[in-house]
């Protein structure tokens, strides 16, 4: 019933625009991760000698991989707070479930930075925290270790993306068909089977999407080991973004760049698949 | 009622302890943040004292935050024009329209929203270097629109596929030609959707850092004038800032509750 001219018209301009202005950007990214830099000028000779540079340098082997840990760490969390939250309000809210729901909705209004900002003044050394405890006794100076270390890290993006794991976990147990849930109780299984058999499966696609999404996000974050990370939590991104900056080595960012993305493409890949296979199952 | 489903619907003590924990978890930052931007010693030391409101009146006088204030509402506001116009195209097209690469189209635009946020930043720095763009508000304007494209597509295709297409064939087969029946038909019935995404994308440009990061020049968005901010020490000042942005944001989230329950009661 579209006219061509009509389709032409709707689908030329977004397919422009976004194969210029993003596709290309990104294409750019692979680009420059084969090309090198000397003198400070970057020379377009095709070679893989920064991703040899990435596996032989130990740095940023281990970079990498405590920042596998800290993303890993933040999305084991952010699933044991979001699931069991999740839970809570899909079956046993009851009335209140619209509300609640808001209230997780709001802190995802609120700037990441903002967020960050406030475990800073919590974990500091003359924060919060530390004035709580030396208030009731239980320490007699500041704790330092609290701040500028991994587990800060940990915890502010933990903080970050339990709302974010929470929501399709959410979704997805809501999609779940209640009768299903009746006719497994009546036929005689327990509350715990009922979870693991019929729950836990028909909402495994929003577990994984929220803890996809929790663990990418997390892995290439560069502000929270910035803002409360130290030196200790010093993550992979914050590498590429002094490459991008005062180390001025574009090739060898863009080639950390691009390892961070094939990370993301291939848990994506992974997830999807565990997916389906458990959905035939 | 048989007393096998009794026990479904029993509340576990257990499990509403630790949603309430989480909930404390999720808030205590939040509300320790607004409490603090009223405690005269600013940020530090338990508990609170001497409730002031001087760090407010600070604030107000404060003129560089209010101009990055300025500058991240008209970059939003930018941000959400051009991502709704080429969103909107691009939820129609793939509605309606085939084309070569559809699918994997589908899947590209998405990609700012998949990948962490320094990826989609330097890829964009990359390619202004390359065309010799300035690093400025208006390439932040630029990037924030393209990146949240994604967000107007997903968004208003969602609504396309819910709306009534008999509608827009009965408005063609009366005679009505596409233009009017866009404005007429398409557009009203998208007016949810199209609220939706701006309610998304509006708050997502305003908050945005990671990709801000790269383009900024010499004048700052609100998240990067308190990134400049909070790289130089802690200042109670941002207390007061967040709160009042807290308070937008319940404000914005209630207008927009209170507008889709009633035009699903409609």
């Amino acid at each position: 019933m579209y006219s061509r001219t009509y389709k032409f018209l709707v689908a030329l301009p977004p397919i422009v625009w976004v194969t210029l202005f993003l596709i290309l950007p990104y294409l750019m990214m692979f680009v420059h991760s084969f090309w090198t830099v000397r003198d400070g000028v970057i020379l377009h000779h095709w070679n893989v000698g920064n991703y040899a540079t990435l596996f032989k340098n130990p740095l940023y082997v281990q970079v990498l991989l405590r920042t596998v840990r800290i993303a890993a760490a933040v999305t084991l969390l952010s699933v044991l707070l979001g699931y069991p939250l999740a839970y809570f309000l899909s079956f046993h809210a009851g009335p209140r479930k619209e509300i609640l729901y808001q209230l997780i909705i709001v802190p995802l209004w609120v700037s990441y930075l903002v967020r960050g900002y406030a475990w800073k003044t919590i974990l500091g050394s003359d924060g919060v925290l530390n004035g709580f405890l030396q208030y009731l006794h239980i320490t007699h100076g500041p704790v330092s270790a609290l701040l500028y270390s991994p587990f800060a890290v940990v915890l502010m993006l933990t903080h970050i993306y339990t709302p974010f794991v929470f929501l399709p976990i959410y979704a997805s147990l809501e999609h779940i068909p209640r009768p299903l849930i009746e006719a497994s109780h009546d036929l005689g299984a327990s509350s715990r089977r009922t979870f693991f058999r019929i729950i836990l499966p028909l909402s495994l696609p929003g577990l994984l999407a929220g803890a996809t999404f929790a663990f990418v996000l997390s892995l290439g974050d560069f502000l929270a080991p910035l803002l409360v990370g130290g030196p200790s939590g010093t993550m992979i991104a914050n590498l590429v973004q002094s490459l991008f900056g005062a180390a001025y080595d574009w090739p060898l960012g863009a080639a950390i760049s691009v390892c961070i993305l094939m990370i993301t493409i291939a848990l994506l890949a992974f997830t999807q698949r565990v997916e389906k296979r458990w959905l035939f199952e | 009622m048989s007393p096998t489903t009794s026990t479904a619907t029993r509340r576990p003590l257990l499990l509403a302890a630790f949603a309430t924990l989480v909930f404390v978890f999720i808030y205590l930052p939040i509300v320790m943040l607004v409490l603090y931007s009223f405690n005269r010693d600013g940020v530090g030391g338990f508990p609170p004292r001497h409730l002031t409101i001087d760090w407010y009146r600070q604030l107000w006088a404060d003129s560089a935050i209010w101009d990055s204030v300025v500058n991240s509402l008209i970059v939003a506001a930018g941000a959400v024009v051009l991502s709704l116009t080429l969103g909107l195209l691009a939820a129609l097209a793939l509605d309606r329209a085939d084309f070569p690469g559809k699918s994997l189209f589908r899947r590209l635009v998405l990609l700012p929203l998949i990948l962490p946020g320094i990826i989609t930043g330097l890829s964009m720095l990359m390619f202004a270097v390359f065309a010799g763009f300035q690093r400025s508000l208006t390439l932040v304007f630029f990037g924030h629109g393209t990146a949240l494209i994604s967000v107007a597509t997903t968004e208003l295709f969602a609504g396309l596929q819910k709306t009534d297409r008999r509608q827009e064939e009965a408005s063609l087969d009366l005679g009505a030609t596409p233009w009017p029946t866009f404005l007429s038909v398409t557009l009203p019935n998208l007016k949810l959707s199209l609220i939706a995404a701006d309610l998304f994308i509006f708050p997502l440009s305003m908050a945005e850092i990671a990709v801000t990061f790269f383009l900024i020049g010499s004048e700052n968005t609100l998240p990067l004038e308190i990134w400049g901010r909070l790289r130089r020490g802690i200042t109670p000042e941002i207390n007061a800032v967040s709160t009042l942005i807290l308070v937008v944001s319940i404000i914005l989230i209630t207008v927009w509750y209170h507008l889709r329950t009633r035009a699903e009661r409609h």
